[in-house]
């Protein structure tokens, strides 16, 4: 449906989005997730037509776009701050680009009142933009740029103005009403969580790069670089080499020792320094050497971080700076690990949790 | 009782100062209207009785009509030219960037601090040397002069305030450049506007100088004024008509003041 083409942009000296290539595909919704200032905003807005490219070539819909002004793009977005046209009310925002294509009045009507009820604000229509709340400015921008029927529906950080609640509730609406609509959704986020929530797909972005494309699940489960295993959620790294013993491949890592690679190490040569991946949920914190690991590290508790259900316990381990961060549940009444700290505990793993990097 | 009320605590003495500001500033203009209800001729205590006669008095002057006419006439003028002029020369300063702006501005808002006697002689060179008939266009084109920068300081705060991005969604919502200006740009600003055509009005209605050099055969009211003051029994009523003046002008700059304010774009709230 989009396809961007080596596209770069540069603001003066500033290079803000370099030699992107990207393919989003019909009916998907597709993120670009990044830190502030990865380009994230710039590439959505190249998409929009709001700035031109330095270079490259961006097709919608197989037709190349770079050089159309924003209003001729089959295209609609959802602004940051929702843009809601203050001198009119919610049915004239709503019908806003319908007037422009001459749409006969009673049609309009229809189709506004068809809109507030999807956007569930039926009786809104009279309504000024002030006396509305976040979530339903929010909503009121969604069903302006829907009436008018896109190919592709673009969202800048559209629900960063929303206070938590109403972000989740929000989340599970878009995702919805993009399944039920179909439309192509392109959203820019800076919350890894939301943009693993709704995606189908992700491509995460750092310094006017795109470092990795894929499936939510495949970018936490197999991040490429450390960077992306850095952004999306938590991971904790150590520094390795490579040893090939027979069929067996091995990892030394400095300080604690060698552990088996299943695998994940293929391709990887001997000698080579790599960079060893885990997530704290595929970490196992027991207080004597478990028997049936294949590796284990002592170490001592250092903090517990508490989140609810669920908590993060900080091993500090001999030979390293930074403590390991381990997932653990924390079911009501009965945590083990609850003031603990300091106690000796022992780190444990399944081979298959590891991800092997290039170490930068 | 907490003896102490917290940083923001009021302040008696400052509330006291502000007062009597307030009060020596306006104390001389409070005169004119109560003055002119006294009967007398004189401009003293004790008042000698209370009396619309003065008012009266100015509606039976042909030639004070036909000054306010012309006054309301360039006034007008005024008003809707420099406002037309200042709207782009606004938007521009706003908006783009362009070598050497800041001096560029400065420039323009020069003849604020210009005493209005140097201005006007200054124009009247100018008019003299181009053999150009001195008429209420060249009182006009004066009080332009003076009402450009007041435009743009009027507009200015208003189109840098504007959330672009509006004009974003419009264009978004599939408007071009024009249509997004009229129907989003325009309507928005539209108190700014309101306001800056208010503002103008007021000071080309009762600016004098300008008048005092650049008008001919045909006078303003300021100019009127000033050529009746030489007739002492003519003056109370001249306290009459500054009264309707000070009143009319107050409610004006009262307007184009709360207009100024009202009509900002809708930001969403975090949390509501």
């Amino acid at each position: 449906m989009i396809s961007i083409r080596n596209v770069s942009k540069a603001f003066g000296r500033v290079q803000a989005v370099q030699n992107v290539s990207l393919d989003i595909r019909a009916g998907e919704f597709f993120s670009l997730l990044g830190a502030s200032g990865s380009g994230k905003t710039t590439l959505l807005r190249m998409i929009a037509g709001f700035e031109g490219v330095t270079s490259g070539t961006i097709l919608i819909d197989g037709q190349e776009m770079q050089d159309t002004p924003p209003h001729l793009r089959p295209i609609n977005m959802v602004f940051q701050n929702y843009a809601i046209f203050p001198h009119l009310n919610v049915r004239d925002n709503i019908a806003y680009g319908l007037q422009r294509l001459g749409t006969p009045k009673a049609d309009q009507t229809r189709m506004v009142d068809e809109m507030l009820g999807m956007i569930s604000l039926p009786g809104y229509g009279g309504r000024k933009a002030s006396e509305l709340s976040g979530g339903q400015m929010q909503r009121v921008a969604l069903a302006r740029a829907l009436i008018l029927k896109p190919k592709v529906l673009l969202l800048d950080e559209p629900l960063g103005a929303l206070d938590k609640q109403l972000r989740e509730q929000m989340q599970l609406e878009l995702r919805s009403l993009q399944r039920q609509l179909g439309i192509t959704f392109v959203l820019v986020t800076h919350d890894q969580e939301e943009a693993l929530t709704l995606s189908d797909r992700v491509a995460v972005m750092a310094n006017g790069e795109v470092i990795q494309v894929d499936a939510p699940s495949s970018l936490y489960d197999h991040p490429k670089t450390r960077q992306v295993a850095a952004f999306v959620g938590t991971m904790n790294f150590f520094d390795a080499t490579v040893r090939k013993e027979g069929p067996a491949q091995l990892a030394e890592v400095a300080g604690l020792g060698t552990l088996a690679l299943n695998g994940s190490g293929a391709g990887r040569a001997h000698g080579e320094k790599v960079l060893i991946a885990l997530r704290p949920e595929g970490l196992t914190l027991s207080l004597s050497r478990p028997d049936a690991a294949s590796f284990a590290v002592a170490g001592h508790l250092q903090t517990r971080q508490y989140l609810g259900g669920r908590q993060l316990l900080h091993v500090a381990v001999a030979g390293r700076d930074a403590p390991v961060a381990v997932s653990a549940p924390a079911t009501r009444g009965e945590d083990p690990w609850s003031g603990s700290e300091g106690s000796p505990v022992w780190l444990s793993w399944a081979p298959d949790a590891v991800t092997v990097l290039d170490p930068t | 009782m907490a003896l102490y009320t917290g940083f923001y605590r009021p302040n008696r003495p400052l509330a006291v100062y502000a007062a009597v500001f307030a009060l020596v500033l306006y104390l001389p203009i409070l005169f004119i209207p109560i003055f002119s209800f006294n009967s007398g001729i004189y401009v003293k205590f004790p008042l000698e009785g209370f009396t619309f006669y003065w008012y009266w008095d100015l509606f039976q002057r042909e030639s004070l009509m036909r000054a306010v006419w012309n006054s309301v006439k360039v006034a007008c003028f005024v008003s809707l030219l420099s406002t037309l002029i200042a709207i782009p020369a606004a938007l521009a300063i706003a908006r783009y960037r362009m070598p050497g702006k800041a001096p560029a501005v400065s420039f323009i808002m020069l003849p604020l601090v210009l005493p209005g006697l140097i201005l006007g002689v200054a124009l009247l060179t100018l008019v003299n040397r181009l053999g150009i008939t001195l008429s209420l266009v060249t009182v006009t084109l004066g009080h332009m002069v003076i009402c450009l920068p007041y435009a743009i300081s009027v507009l200015l705060p208003r189109f840098i305030g504007f959330n672009r991005s509006l004009e974003e969604a419009s264009a978004d919502l599939g408007e071009p450049p024009l249509r997004t200006f009229w129907r989003v740009t325009l309507p928005c600003n539209l108190p700014g506007i309101l306001a800056c055509l208010l503002m103008t009005f007021t000071i080309s209605f009762d600016e004098f100088f300008m008048a005092f050099f650049l008008s001919g055969a045909q006078s303003t009211l300021p100019m009127y004024i000033w050529g009746q003051l030489r007739f002492p029994q003519d003056f109370p009523s001249l306290l009459a008509l500054s009264t309707l003046i000070l009143a009319f002008s107050f409610v004006l700059i009262f307007a184009s003041l709360k207009l100024a304010k009202i009509g900002q774009s809708v930001q969403p709230e975090k949390g509501r």
